[in-house]
């Protein structure tokens, strides 16, 4: 099994030890060839206007949210989280559009407002997960078939809707692989259903 | 839910903003229009400053941060981070900086030093700080006073790349020579490099940095912008090279294509053709020492 990285700009790298660690190949996103044969694709947090332009200009949009149409399980921090989302508050920026969410982007701020915590998410088992915010998006409001996994103060952090996974924060940045790993257990999923 | 306890302003959320720049490209503007065609070109964050390098070259004079209101232009124009400089040892310039909730303080040698002693002390401030370096030893003495990003200082405003790649090569260098070093060998090296020793042994550890570390100093091309990539910087910083071009615009979008696929050379030369004049610049070989920005700092 590989799991794809969109690789134009961001924590790439982060992602890719993290994945590492848990023993999955990976392999670098930059073209539309390389969506051959992955079982699934990590959107990295990055600047979502920087990335965005350039999954137009490579022509990289429409064959990643066909992928996504068809099944792909695609995993979005922060960045990834603003371009899987059909709505963007203010913004006409490009994005795959694929999950039924409305999201608010710098929503907490600027940089000063950056901040991590210990959140329970219970999904992921009984020991809170460390979470950190980067000028962050959230999830403002989402359709009936998105499940929130975590929320505070009603603002939704961490997402699914089907094969689709979508987090404001940054698992990749901690060594903590369980969001990785409920990740992996989706893409399994996905495989025993085809 | 529990009560959920937020930290701000600590190391981890300084270091994971730098972590989202990779790959990018961060471009020094002086008005909010230029911030925009910035923005729109692709660029990860911008610079807001008062001159580009090659006009404080070449106007002399002191060079000081920028004025707040041209700052909060810029910060209202864009949407993406927003950084702008202060003096070397400026603590006010820099607490003016974090008191407008800019996004990145580049602590930088390009402005006139205003403390030819000490460096700021950046550990002491919420929001994150970039500063310059030209081996190992001073990336890690800016580290220790924590910054939260390093860039190869190169030298600014000549658009000339010779500098910003003697730079990085001599920190993959010193890198290598930590890495290999034995354990007992390691606090003679950073005794000699001047590093911090814990911070030395990080980076034996590591093989890298512990900071994420851009390029800047004298890039003016997309193909300069992909060379730092190849000898390993995490992305690029443009100053003069952009708005002191033919076509500021066509050139922005192209270097940072050129920076997202660095490795992709035909596409390199795709985005390089007709771009106009790039800015003039001067050699640094034949700058006097006195004109040398980068030995600002220690």
């Amino acid at each position: 099994m590989k799991i794809g990285i969109l690789a134009l700009q961001g924590a790439v790298r982060e992602h890719r030890n993290l994945l590492r660690c848990l023993g999955v190949e990976t392999v670098d996103v930059l073209n539309p060839h390389d969506l051959h044969g992955i079982s699934g694709l990590i959107l990295p947090g990055g600047e979502s206007t920087t990335v965005g332009k350039l999954l137009v200009r490579y022509g990289l949009l429409e064959p990643i949210a066909e992928a996504g149409r068809a099944g792909l399980p695609i995993f979005g921090t922060c960045t990834g989280l603003i371009l899987l989302s059909k709505y963007i508050n203010g913004s006409a920026q490009p994005r795959l559009g694929l999950m039924d969410a409305h999201v608010e982007r710098n929503a907490f701020g600027r940089q000063l407002a950056s901040f991590e915590a210990d959140m329970p998410i219970p999904a992921l088992g009984d020991a809170p997960f460390h979470t950190v915010f980067i000028r962050a998006p959230y999830i403002e409001k989402a359709g009936g078939d998105v499940t929130t996994l975590l929320s505070l103060e009603d603002k939704i952090l961490f997402a699914q809707q089907g094969n689709l996974l979508a987090a404001a924060f940054h698992p990749e940045l901690t060594s903590d692989t369980r969001v990785h790993e409920y990740f992996l257990r989706i893409i399994a999923t996905a495989q025993t259903s085809q | 839910m529990p009560e959920v306890k937020k930290e701000t302003g600590t190391f981890a959320v300084k270091k994971g903003l730098a972590e989202m720049l990779k790959g990018g490209v961060i471009m020094d503007v002086v008005t909010p229009e230029q911030a925009k065609i910035a923005e729109d070109a692709g660029a990860v964050a911008v610079m807001a400053l008062e001159r580009v390098p090659s006009d404080i070259r070449a106007q002399g004079g002191v060079a000081r941060m920028s004025d707040p209101e041209m700052i909060i232009g810029i910060q209202q124009a864009v949407s993406i981070p927003v950084m702008a400089k202060a003096r070397i040892g400026h603590i006010v310039e820099a607490r003016v900086l974090e008191a407008l909730e800019i996004d990145f303080i580049d602590e930088s040698e390009v402005l006139t030093p205003a403390d030819d002693v000490y460096h700021i002390l950046k550990s002491e401030f919420k929001v994150p700080f970039v500063c310059g370096a030209r081996n190992l030893g001073e990336a890690l003495r800016r580290v220790g006073e924590g910054a939260a990003m390093i860039r190869t200082k190169g030298e600014a405003g000549t658009g000339d790349v010779v500098e910003a790649v003697r730079h990085i090569r001599q920190v993959s260098k010193d890198i290598q020579r930590v890495v290999s070093a034995s354990p007992m060998e390691l606090m003679t090296i950073a005794k000699e490099m001047g590093a911090p020793y814990e911070l030395a042994l990080q980076v034996k550890e590591l093989g890298r940095l512990p900071v994420v570390n851009f390029a800047a100093g004298g890039i003016a091309t997309p193909a300069d912008a992909a060379l730092m990539m190849v000898l390993g910087c995490d992305g690029v910083f443009v100053g003069s090279g952009i708005f002191k071009s033919d076509n500021p615009a066509k050139r922005a979008k192209a270097i940072v294509e050129a920076v997202a696929h660095y490795q992709d050379f035909k596409l390199v030369a795709e985005v390089s053709k007709g771009l106009g004049e790039a800015m003039r610049g001067q050699s640094v070989a034949q700058m006097e020492d006195k004109d040398k920005i980068a030995d600002r700092g220690w």
